[in-house]
């Protein structure tokens, strides 16, 4: 008989291979168990019966496994495999050291961890996985912008890139200023890196103020100008009559600086007069990648006690994500005083997202409901060319790839300190956002797969592939915040300041049972229960209202 | 308007812009001139006053400031603003600046000094600080006033506020001759006064100990309450020995039958025994409480002393008394490394872990416990109210705490009036801030367990404020010998007429009911909900207290088993070391471990036990203390405040429709009717949103500036080489 033959697999799901091993639980100590591999997961439930512990990791979550001590080597369970995963935590296995045993254990998780390394597809690609709503449907462009209010008298929906032809990594809709022409877009875009020329994100709905993100002007050593580039921004600037328009580069100076060398650059003064320039000293992808590895090492294993704070602190992660919110609060308080804004990095694709898509949930509640929530994902990170496959490195065995950097995550992490700081604005609770960042890494749907909308076009991801959204949005209620206030008219300024700012505890040490985890798993279902039965309440007196209102009508015809 | 310098003719630098130039103000002040006063409370008397002063409005981002009078009284320092005051709204809790100052600076030619008491400069300030006990700061400009009138109110209000009193002058006194009788409180906390009480206590308890009445007339000691409990063992003869030192005082009884008590310490054992072997009686009569079995913890030796607690809270404190937005976002930087250096949060993550071992003792291995220290009054004080919050779901009422704050800290002669410096000594070994780290522990399990608690953090926060509040009588002194020979001193001096004197507790005194409602915690999961839960779901009762192995004790009591257990205590007072039961003291958590996963194994059932998490991240700071005055951390339309407002919105909902049923008539079903708690909090129905500082700091207008961090870059000034690195480091951007 198959070893835990009990354990339900999701449609197109195939077992590979089953095997008994000891899992060495950091928490628990070494536990005997059975494992088995599928094309999708990797599952392990201990033999002991007092306690059972089970794992259930997606094979996606694997950034690297190695094989751990020889077949000489000495000491008790030091022959196994070692599993680093993508979502903070390391599991251990060790195995009997006679005959090999772990060889084609190991060989099977490699082959199916990195499907794209050994030229097989993601698992997305075979899911069969049926859900009631088609997530592919929560985002509509032209829905979106209708909603914003676009197009209007100055701002027009431009058709230009619909075969990805002025800029590869970018949508096919793109909003642009109504006086600039198609011809003057391509001459932007050669002044651009990547062709990623400024184009609309947001629109005050009041004040006709904007949010344009892009790419650095390619100034160069030589400090080149571009008239065109000059031009378009001013227009952008007249359109709602702002005085002079804001450009917030949201590298360090010297970053900035530094870029000319490599033909990039920043917006200089002389050449855009009626432009101020601000840099928001939010540091590149490789500083946000070593900070979080130095968060894994002081949450796990073990958490640092008597020096928590301090260690913390050395990680400088809450302070790169002080820096991220700062630098939408800036944005977002400029837009709401009728200045027209200009936001970009180096490329336009990682803190430029994180900044537009921050500010515009400040801005704008719609962004905050379950839905709206989804479409800014799909509008400014997956529509926009966030690079997820270069950044989380679906299916790829490279763990040391440069390129990797945890950006989407700490975007999230800047939403997640909102939603502490504002627990009645944001209609979706932490659980989602959690599920967010699980399937982010698990191959399971095709949300966040590949770098950009022309590839995905390519590889036919809509049609060959689930949405997240379909899982999501057929549950809905596990995902919802019971303390949900719909306001639309504030935005909403977080404080960016470390007295605020906290550990995402349920999410970064979450593996650990001996961590206290914050409200979700102990009060919150009380508070949801409590919510529940006042909501239920009301419902029961209503109805009870109702019909009694309606007896009394009935009497009185009598 | 006018660029103001801080010290006339001399400053270049405007520190503030007000209004209106000081002509203006002199023209418009003159011909009415009318005395402004805020509302005096009875007894209350105005010692000097000036005006105009200018108060610099610390949550104005413009810098600007409001001119006013200040007065000082003998309660308090109180600024009145000229300018007709801006509608309330909501229920702000604080508004008047306590005579309880923690220390006064005053600027000299933009230099800072500071003032405490007794060396003061015979120059003119021009600017004066003011930092509160409880963390705000004022800041007044004296540039404005008459020379004469400045000076004045300056020495008035250090003198007042930070030279060294009698306590005849503390103003609960004189407040509590001209208080009016009706005001008279409703009691339903039980104060521990009367032997009723105590008796009440121990049968609620089920404990078998025996009630003291000998120290009624406190002749047996003045350090001990009226009333208390002892072993029943105890001899009389012993009772007397030594003046009641070294006696195991019962704090509370186990459901098991086992007990918690505490104890002084008696001074160095003489030669001749005579001690060491009143001691083993006094160990052996607690022993046979239950089970002959007893371990003994000496605080003094694993808990940080008095004057370190003195230390850590002093560093502590100074990072939240922060009068401008440059210091504070210099501080944001290293924030969480200098909160941490002071050493406050380990302080009550070792007071936590101390009660969490106690109550292991206590509820795993059924054994009585017997805490000492050296008087036996502050740290014995935090320790046994936290192990009796843990075990015993009453503590976690409202009533119930304020009963145990009683019991333990006020009956308990815990030396308020030291430990707090009401009369401004200028000793250095006694103030020390033992009962807020009680309530700072306390706030840390509210936060970590907010259902089971009836109380909100909000009335925690209040209550560390009440402290400070010269008007109750709970607070002001050292023992219960001390404030009954005070009160009856002070009842029969000739000129005044009974003492009134008000418990802190109650609250009306300070708020309306409206205000009160804050102190309720909407969540509170209550006995009768969980009932219900419970009657869904079948369990087996009493599992989370029984079902514990009981390791320790399964011995039967022999006889001589005990004998051997004296001996070796015996031989442990000799060598002065009575604590060793912890194992190895290196790793007590290690040792709490197990009792610890047992615990969170089970169910969790907010009646039953309670232990706080002890990691680093679940030992948070206090924001609603430390941080309510602080206009750069306030979130508007944010904050814990929000989600109350939130159960208080569907709170009202449910009784309006329950209300319109009524009118129809139709609405009987009592049972469903008590399932809720008829309490739609006030703040329901205000529709402007509020800061998270509600309900202490005023919200600010809605139509705001962001705040800004300044000083961002300056830790994260990265000398790697990955800082300078470029995002894409595989492709090279293609000139054009």
């Amino acid at each position: 008989m198959e070893l835990l033959a009990d354990v339900a697999l999701l449609p197109g799901e195939e077992r590979i291979i089953d095997k008994d091993l000891i899992y060495m639980c950091p928490f628990n100590g070494a536990l005997k168990g059975k494992v088995f591999i599928t094309n999708y997961r990797l599952y392990f439930r201990s033999t002991d019966t007092e306690s059972t512990v089970t794992l259930d990791v997606p094979l996606g979550n694997i950034s690297r496994i190695e094989k751990m001590g020889g077949a000489s080597s000495r000491g008790e369970n030091s022959y196994g495999l070692d599993i680093t995963c993508k979502d903070m935590r390391n599991l251990r296995f060790a195995l009997k050291q006679e005959g090999h045993s772990r060889r084609d254990l190991f060989g099977e998780i490699f082959k199916y961890a990195f499907p794209l390394s050994h030229g097989q597809p993601l698992f997305a690609f075979l899911s069969q996985e049926k859900f009631e709503e088609n997530g592919w449907n929560v985002y509509k462009p032209m829905d979106e912008y209708r909603r914003q209010g676009l197009p209007n008298e100055r701002w027009r929906i431009s058709f230009i890139n619909s075969n990805y032809e002025l800029c590869d990594t970018y949508p096919t809709i793109l909003v642009v200023p109504f006086k600039a022409t198609e011809e003057d877009l391509r001459r932007v875009a050669t002044f651009r890196s990547r062709c990623r020329i400024p184009v609309l994100s947001w629109i005050h709905r009041d004040n006709q103020a904007v949010i344009m993100r892009c790419s650095q002007p390619l100034v160069g050593m030589s400090g080149k100008r571009n008239k065109d580039d000059e031009r378009y921004l001013d227009i952008i600037r007249e359109a709602n009559g702002t005085t002079k328009l804001t450009i917030y580069d949201a590298r360090p100076n010297v970053n900035a600086v530094a870029n000319k060398a490599t033909g990039g650059g920043y917006e200089g003064d002389d050449a855009y007069q009626n432009a101020e320039l601000v840099f928001l000293d939010i540091h590149n992808i490789h500083v946000m990648r070593e900070s979080l590895k130095k968060l894994k090492d002081i949450v796990y294993p073990n958490v640092e006690e008597s020096h928590w704070l301090s260690s913390l602190e050395s990680t400088h992660w809450l302070e790169h994500i002080k820096l991220v919110l700062s630098g939408a609060i800036q944005v977002a308080d400029k837009v709401s005083s009728g200045n027209s804004v200009v936001v970009h990095c180096s490329d336009g694709w990682d803190r430029t997202a994180q900044l537009t898509s921050l500010s515009m949930l400040m801005l704008d509640s719609y962004f905050r409901t379950f839905r709206g929530f989804q479409v800014l994902l799909e509008k400014e990170w997956i529509g926009f060319g966030h690079k997820f496959a270069s950044r989380i490195g679906h299916g790829d065995k490279n763990h040391a790839d440069q390129d990797r950097s945890p950006i989407f995550l700490q975007f999230i992490d800047c939403v997640w300190q909102m939603t502490k700081q504002f627990p009645t604005a944001f209609e979706f609770n932490e659980h989602f956002l959690i599920t967010v960042l699980d399937h982010l890494y698990s191959c399971r749907f095709g949300t966040f797969l590949y770098n950009c909308e022309s590839v995905r076009e390519n590889y036919n991801v809509r049609a060959k592939t689930v949405s997240l959204w379909s899982l999501i949005n057929s549950s809905t209620s596990i995902y919802m915040n019971p303390f949900y206030t719909a306001e639309s008219s504030h935005v909403l300024y977080p404080v960016a300041s470390m007295r605020h700012l906290e550990l995402w505890v349920n999410y970064y040490i979450r593996w650990n049972p001996r961590i206290r985890h914050q409200i979700l798993s102990q009060n919150c279902e009380i508070l949801s229960q409590n919510c529940e039965i006042l909501s239920h309440n009301c419902e029961k007196l209503s109805h009870n209202y109702e019909t009694l209102g309606h007896n009394c009508g009935i009497l009185s015809c009598i | 308007m006018l660029s103001l310098g801080g010290g006339g003719a001399k400053s270049s630098k405007p520190s503030f812009v007000s209004y209106i130039t000081p002509e203006e103000i002199k023209s418009e002040k003159e011909p009415p001139k009318k005395e402004r006063h805020p509302n005096l409370l009875p007894g209350e008397v105005v010692f000097c006053s000036a005006d105009p002063i200018l108060k610099h409005t610390q949550d104005d981002v413009s810098q600007r400031g409001i001119f006013g009078t200040l007065l000082c009284t003998n309660f308090r320092v109180s600024f009145v603003s000229d300018e007709t005051p801006l509608e309330e709204t909501g229920s702000n809790l604080g508004d008047l600046i306590s005579l309880q100052m923690l220390f006064c600076f005053v600027v000299y030619d933009e230099k800072r000094k500071m003032i405490t008491g007794g060396m003061l400069k015979n120059k003119y300030p021009s600017k004066m600080i003011i930092h509160c006990k409880d963390l705000r700061v004022f800041q007044f400009c004296l540039t404005f006033t008459k020379e004469e009138d400045a000076r004045k109110i300056f020495h008035g209000i250090a003198h007042h506020c930070l030279e060294p009193k009698s306590l005849k002058c503390v103003f609960a006194f004189s407040y509590a001759v001209s208080r009016s009788p009706e005001m008279q409180r409703s009691q339903r906390t039980v104060m521990f006064d009367s032997k009723e009480d105590w008796a009440q206590e121990m049968k609620r308890t089920k404990g078998n100990c025996r009630i003291v009445t000998e120290n009624e007339g406190f002749k047996l000691s003045t350090r001990l309450p009226k009333y208390f409990i002892i072993p029943s063992s105890v001899t009389d003869e012993d009772l007397f020995k030594f003046q009641g030192k070294g006696l195991p005082i019962w704090c509370w009884s186990h459901h098991s039958g086992c007990a918690l008590f505490k104890a002084s310490t008696l001074p160095v054992p003489q030669e001749d025994g005579v001690i060491q072997r009143y001691m083993e009686r006094m160990l052996d009569a607690a022993a046979q409480t239950h089970l002959y079995s007893l371990k003994i913890e000496d605080l003094s030796e694993t808990l940080p002393t008095v004057q370190d607690i003195q230390q850590s809270y002093a560093k502590f404190k100074q990072f939240f008394l922060i009068d401008n937005s440059t210091d504070f976002w210099v501080s944001d930087v290293k924030w969480f490394s200098s909160v941490e250096n002071t050493g406050w949060m380990d302080i009550i993550r070792k007071c936590l872990q101390k009660a969490v071992e106690v109550v292991e003792c206590l509820e795993k291995e059924n054994t009585n416990i017997l805490i000492m220290e050296e008087e036996g009054t502050d740290l014995c004080c935090v320790i046994s109210s936290l192990v009796q919050i843990m075990l015993d779901p009453h503590y976690r009422t409202l009533t119930g705490f304020q009963g145990l704050v009683q019991k333990e800290w006020v009956a308990g002669c815990h030396a308020f009036l030291d430990r707090c410096n009401h009369l401004c000594q200028k000793d250095k070994e006694s103030p020390s801030p033992i009962f807020l780290l009680f309530l700072e522990c306390v706030w840390q399990l509210v936060q970590q367990h907010s259902p089971a608690f009836q109380f909100s953090e909000t009335y925690l926060t209040v209550l560390s404020d009440s402290v400070h509040v010269p008007v109750f009588s709970t607070f002001l002194f050292n023992s219960a010998y001390q404030r009954e020979s005070t009160l009856k001193a002070e009842s029969q001096h000739p000129q005044r007429g009974p003492l009134n004197c008000p418990a802190v507790w109650d609250w009306s005194v300070q708020f309306d009911c409206k205000a009160q409602e804050l102190f309720l915690n909407p969540l509170y999961a209550d006995k009768l909900k969980q009932d219900k839960v419970l009657r869904k779901v079948p369990r087996p009762k009493h599992q989370r207290q029984l079902s514990l192995p009981s390791s320790a004790f399964k011995t039967p009591p022999k006889k001589g088993f005990f004998k051997d257990e004296t001996e070796s205590l015996k031989k442990m007072l000799r060598v002065k070391r009575i604590s060793r039961w912890m194992a190895s003291p290196d790793s007590p958590a290690a040792n709490t471990r197990e009792f610890y996963e047992a615990w969170q194994r089970r169910p969790l059932d907010h009646h039953g036990l309670l232990l706080p998490w002890l990691d680093g991240p679940a030992v948070r700071l206090w924001m609603q203390r430390y941080l309510r005055w602080i206009p750069e951390v306030q979130i508007l339309g944010g904050g814990p405040v929000a989600v109350t407002n939130k159960m208080a919105e569907l709170l009202v909902q449910v009784q309006e429709l329950r209300k319109k049923l009524d009118l129809k008539g139709c609405w009987q079903p009592e049972a469903e009717r008590v399932q809720l708690q008829p309490r739609p909090l006030a703040l329901a129905r205000n529709s402007l949103r509020l800061s998270s500082a509600f309900p202490f700091a005023s919200s600010r207008n809605w139509t705001f500036k962001p705040v800004i961090p300044t000083s961002l870059l300056q830790s994260l000034m990265l000398t790697d080489k990955l800082a300078s690195q470029e995002d894409e480091t595989t492709e090279v951007i293609s000139l054009v």
